[in-house]
């Protein structure tokens, strides 16, 4: 087992194309770190090169206290899942798990046995005996994490290994995945595109985005307070309303009159937007206290929990969550009022936070 | 003829459960359908069946007025005169035939085994310039054969290539190469790459890792292949008639269209040494089958 260390990590291709741009990363030893970021933002390229499938262009990369910039992926003691299973279609399940095992020219009872312990973890006993084409997509991605474990590796690589499943069987994987990274204690880097997994898996999640990692933080920093206006639009469902705000009297306020408690210090003289999560916000009967006067745009009655979308008079709408039984039609007029703390504030040009 | 487009045309309503207004409708297209196929069967296989039989017809009844086209002996004595000569031992038609085997085989084995791994290369890597290159690949084949036999030919004489089987297997290694390259980076980029990047990660080098496991999930890829490029060079007659001229060394195409243009024309010989000469490719041809519509409908469907 051993920590990763990613410096100035860049890559850049024949065609001119930068998909990893200077990332530095710090992934502890035993730590579940997971990279988010859209589809392009690099989070795959820097796993390849972690896993040595890629070489970067500059940059190092440690793991334990071995520089592995030169070391070929068989060399560097880790083990990948992918996105497709990449189980060897002409071997049976157990053949698929002893196979790293024999490439390293281990001797043939600890073979079995390895294989045997990586099977009850996996539960994986009736399957040891077919083909990957006998098997369904969850039992595939069961042997493929077999697979990576079997061979007690320093660190796990999993690019997307759950993308390919029906969502139902996602949650199932997903626990066991986070169950069985404690278990072990293995370092593990985690790369998906899906927040809600990033969220719940990650002790602390990197968020990238056109090749530069813009946060990193554990979850609840990541979802309390985004580092950047992508950060915040990308995290939560429904997004953070990112509400243009003028500092005036010491308190934020909008342009629809809706007043936010001020951060302790905020800069002057910039355009400014507040980050407010919908649950911070809460739609009220017209004229409570404290609130401005809103009309309800539509209503997303989604069982456990109605997303209002409000018109406050500001230049954009605004997205509240409240529960189900608190009920206004459509088009009704309401109050809106800030429930919640300090809103994070960014700069409008830089993007970034300020306050 | 006219019995069978009738039957077919019965047996349609019978089958046919579509609503009787569009029945008549279906039953007349049905009707000029199998009309219109009929006609083109006819033209097609009309030249071939004529082949066939005129190769086991005694001379006297390939030259009858009028044509016989039933009732003819059956011989085989062409076919003995394609592999035999008359004084004994093997007929010139006969090493044609055999270096045909050895130029064809040869040449696709040589386009086989340098395009496969071009192929995987152009799939796998980033390759700069890699669209530009492939296009230039494919761009050799652009251009009919026989623009560039004179030039060709000319170098050949300067390298001492003329009239020598290597020769032609050069040539034809080089025309199928391109080809090669471009149906096998089809099939490759059907096989995931993380095969190899899991075994490479198993501790195996990238070579090993792409002969261990992409290979074998190429073979229906590369026997689809290899038989194109095979047709081609047993088919192929404008190089090997301009760069070949000795018996020894000449393949089976130029050496069939020699027998025509004496005084007489033993036209029993000609059709019995062609259906010899279409025996191979049909046979491959029906092997392969199910992989050559593959290869040639690949890129189709997107996965």
């Amino acid at each position: 087992m051993a920590g990763i260390e990613v410096t100035a990590l860049h890559k850049r291709y024949p065609d001119g194309t930068v998909a990893v741009d200077h990332v530095d990363l710090s992934i502890g030893d035993g730590e579940l770190f997971v990279m988010l970021g859209p589809s392009g933002c690099g989070k795959t390229t820097t796993l390849r090169a972690i896993a040595g499938l890629e070489r970067q262009t500059t940059g190092d990369i440690r793991i334990g206290d071995t520089l592995v910039n030169d070391l070929p992926p068989a060399e560097r003691d880790i083990a990948m899942v992918f996105q497709f299973y990449a189980l060897y279609p002409h071997l049976k399940t157990r053949d698929n798990l002893a196979f790293p095992l024999r490439a390293e020219g281990l001797p043939k009872s600890e073979v079995h046995e390895r294989v045997d312990e990586a099977a009850r973890l996996m539960r994986l006993g009736p399957l040891l005996d077919r083909r990957p084409h006998r098997l369904s997509g969850g039992e595939q991605q069961r042997v493929a994490l077999a697979r990576a474990l079997v061979r007690r590796p320093r660190a796990f690589l999993m690019d997307e290994p759950l993308t390919n499943l029906d969502a139902e069987l996602r949650a199932d994987m997903r626990t066991e995945i986070k169950h069985l990274q404690g278990e072990l204690g293995t370092t593990m880097v985690y790369v998906t595109h899906d927040q809600v997994e990033a969220m719940s898996l990650g002790h602390r999640i990197a968020i990238l985005n056109k090749g530069r990692v813009e946060q990193i933080g554990t979850p609840l920093e990541v979802y309390d307070r985004p580092a950047s206006l992508f950060c915040a639009a990308f995290i939560g469902s429904p997004p953070m309303n990112l509400i243009e705000v003028d500092v005036a009297d010491g308190k934020l306020r909008s342009q629809g009159g809706l007043v936010l408690a001020p951060p302790p210090s905020v800069p002057r003289g910039r355009r400014l937007v507040a980050g407010v999560r919908p649950e911070a916000l809460e739609v009220t009967e017209p004229g409570a206290e404290r609130s401005v006067p809103a009309r309800v745009v539509s209503a997303e009655w989604l069982g456990d929990e109605i997303i209002y979308v409000v018109d406050h008079g500001g230049r954009r709408d605004v997205r509240v969550r409240m529960p189900p039984t608190v009920r206004f039609a459509a088009d009704a007029p309401v109050g809106l009022r800030h429930t919640g703390g300090t809103p994070a504030v960014y700069d409008v040009s830089t993007e970034e936070l300020v306050a | 003829m006219a019995v069978s487009v009738d039957e077919a045309a019965s047996t349609g309503p019978v089958r046919d459960h579509t609503p009787p207004a569009r029945r008549l409708g279906g039953r007349g297209r049905s009707v000029l359908e199998v009309a219109l196929l009929t006609v083109l069967a006819v033209v097609m296989l009309f030249p071939v069946l004529w082949m066939i039989e005129t190769s086991i017809k005694e001379n006297r009844d390939v030259y009858a007025i009028p044509a016989k086209f039933f009732d003819f002996k059956v011989t085989l004595d062409h076919f003995k005169d394609v592999f035999a000569a008359s004084g004994g031992g093997r007929s010139t038609l006969s090493v044609s035939f055999l270096n045909s085997v050895v130029v064809a085989g040869v040449s696709t084995v040589l386009a086989t085994v340098l395009g496969v791994p071009a192929a995987w290369a152009y799939s796998r890597f980033s390759v700069k310039a890699k669209k530009d290159q492939l296009f230039f690949i494919l761009s050799t084949r652009f251009m009919p054969p026989v623009v560039v036999v004179i030039p060709i030919f000319l170098m050949y004489r300067q390298a001492g290539l003329i009239d020598t089987k290597l020769g032609l297997i050069l040539i034809y290694a080089a025309f199928n190469v391109p080809f090669t390259i471009w149906m096998m980076k089809g099939f490759v980029d059907e096989v995931p790459a993380e095969y190899e990047d899991a075994a490479m990660l198993d501790g195996y080098t990238r070579l090993q890792a792409f002969w261990r496991f992409t290979l074998p999930l190429l073979l229906p890829g590369i026997a689809a292949t290899a038989v194109f490029a095979l047709i081609f060079s047993w088919n192929e007659f404008v190089f090997a008639i301009f760069l070949t001229s000795s018996d020894n060394v000449r393949t089976a195409p130029p050496a069939i269209a020699g027998l025509i243009g004496g005084t007489t024309v033993d036209w029993g010989l000609v059709a019995a040494a062609s259906v010899v000469f279409a025996l191979p490719v049909l046979v491959f041809a029906y092997l392969v089958r199910k992989h050559l519509i593959a290869g040639v409908t690949l890129g189709a469907v997107r996965r």
